[in-house]
């Protein structure tokens, strides 16, 4: 057999990690919340299926928007995938860094390619939210 | 889903798998830019076993060819020629594009169809077949593997003693290839990057062993298994049409750009629709576009003009990982067909500029 790098983007041999810290919603966001404000960005899981992640187009900057609305776009060189809003609020900052490295995302899915800070209209909502077992749970982990 | 003869390698080597034409087949292993640029830059290796293929046997088979395709078959005149071509279809547009191979001038010819086309075109010759030409589909005893890259024929030339590395652009040999015998090598692909393709029957170990020696010279040496994603991505820079989006049953070939495998010197299926386009000009054209303003265009996006007229559509689109811009192909409208128009892509209901530029892309 020939030697192929196992590394990150190889299904069989890497390990996913979606940190305890976090929440997760069934269109592959994690939330990090600090009180009524929470940091975004989509799970390592779903950054592998997307693949090379080359674009990630948000416009949505000072919106306030329903829970499960489009905020956002995330395009792998393949896809285009959707960004919904976890739970309702005000979308109060983007990741500007991502203009210009947009592989943060691959390479750093819960740290340099966090995608927005919103703020939390309800915290109910939160209770809806998945935590990092059931998540694992939902992909089949 | 059906199966290649390497489906259990890309599975077992940690390939994202996907059905494409009705074979499980591997889209990427290591990610679409790395692969990418190990073919651009080194050696990469496509499982494209899916391809169809169609033996055509007997006196009348070049004639059968010569009214079906649009190039001009009587120009492989000498065995180890071949030639891209398209079926046309009766309304002047496009059943399949193709390769076609002359293994004995005059008698016996390959034929290469898109996995996706492969019961379509086989309908569709055979309508035509009003001579009993002998024709075989032997797309699933067939394996294919596209190795592509700069140190491809480097690689390869060590697995056999027929010289393919003076092999020219569209032509081939036949014969011993990694010690199994009747293997067709052809100085053809789908990437730009150089290389060849090797077609052999997949019988008594033949697939694994090509498999095995394929890597076992280029492997130590960074050659890598390529997806189909990457094959995309390739192929777009390149400027070469995709079947299903750049060309399909409504685009003539003048229209897409391919007037030059549209052959006049002979007669064949929509030859008077296809001279009159070339008389008159085409409506619309297929361009090459870069964006201009950041956004990636997408198959099936509208393009509009300045004024925000439709003028168009977009048939293929991505982030282009060699050149870091994003591109795309379409057809416009032909005022605005010209190098360096403006154009505006429309991405989720915004007008992103864009400008015409030609292919391959640079």
């Amino acid at each position: 057999m020939f030697p192929v790098k196992n590394d990150y983007f190889s299904r069989k041999f890497y390990n996913m990690n979606f940190p305890e810290n976090l929440k997760y919603t069934k269109d592959h966001e994690w939330l990090q919340i600090d009180g009524d404000t929470a940091t975004v960005g989509i799970t390592d899981f779903a950054q592998r299926e997307l693949g090379d992640i080359v674009f990630v187009d948000i416009d949505t900057e000072g919106k306030a928007l329903g829970a499960n609305e489009i905020f956002g776009t995330v395009e792998a060189v393949k896809t285009v995938s959707d960004l919904f809003l976890p739970v309702s609020g005000t979308v109060k900052e983007v990741n500007r860094d991502l203009e210009g490295t947009p592989e943060a995302v691959n390479q750093d899915p819960y740290g340099k390619g966090w995608m927005i800070k919103m703020t939390i209209d309800n915290q109910a909502e939160i209770d809806g939210l998945m935590d990092a077992a059931a998540y694992r749970q939902m992909i089949g982990e | 889903m059906k199966n290649t003869p390497f489906t259990d390698k890309h599975i077992a080597l940690g390939a994202k798998m996907a059905e494409f034409a009705g074979y499980n087949m591997p889209i990427s292993y290591t990610g679409i830019n790395d692969e990418h640029a190990t073919v651009r830059k080194n050696a990469g290796v496509f499982d494209v076993s899916h391809m169809g293929e169609f033996i055509l046997k007997g006196p009348d088979a070049l004639d059968l060819i010569q009214r079906v395709t649009s190039n001009d078959a009587s120009k492989l005149n000498a065995p180890g020629k071949a030639q891209y071509s398209c079926l046309p279809n009766e309304q002047g547009g496009i059943v399949d594009d193709l390769l076609v191979y002359a293994i004995e001038p005059n008698n016996v010819y390959m034929l290469v169809v898109n996995a996706s086309n492969i019961e379509k075109d086989w309908n569709w010759i055979s309508k035509h077949n009003t001579k009993g030409v002998e024709m075989h589909n032997i797309s699933d005893k067939t394996g294919l593997l596209a190795v592509q890259g700069p140190k491809a024929v480097e690689y390869m030339q060590e697995l056999t003693d027929m010289d393919i590395t003076n092999l020219k652009y569209y032509t081939f040999v036949k014969g011993k290839f990694a010690g199994v015998e009747n293997v067709v090598v052809s100085a053809t692909g789908y990437t730009g990057a150089g290389g060849v393709e090797i077609y052999f029957e997949d019988q008594d170990g033949a697939g694994e062993k090509i498999w095995e020696e394929v890597f076992r010279v280029g492997g130590p040496k960074g050659m890598k298994p390529i997806g189909l994603g990457a094959r995309d991505t390739l192929r777009l820079e390149m400027g070469f049409c995709l079947y299903g989006n750049d060309i399909d049953d409504t685009t003539s070939p003048l229209e897409a750009g391919l007037g030059w495998i549209t052959k006049f010197t002979k007669d064949f299926t929509s030859k008077e629709i296809f001279e009159a386009q070339k008389v008159n000009g085409v409506s619309r054209k297929l361009v090459g576009f870069e964006m201009v303003d950041k956004g990636i265009p997408r198959h099936h996006y509208k393009i509009q003009n300045n004024a925000g007229e439709e003028i168009g559509f977009v048939t293929s689109g991505t982030q282009s990982p060699s050149l870091n811009k994003a591109i795309g192909m379409g057809y416009v409208r032909k005022d605005l067909a010209t190098e360096g128009s403006e154009i505006n892509i429309m991405i989720r209901d915004k007008a992103v500029k864009a400008k015409v530029v030609k292919m391959p892309f640079e």
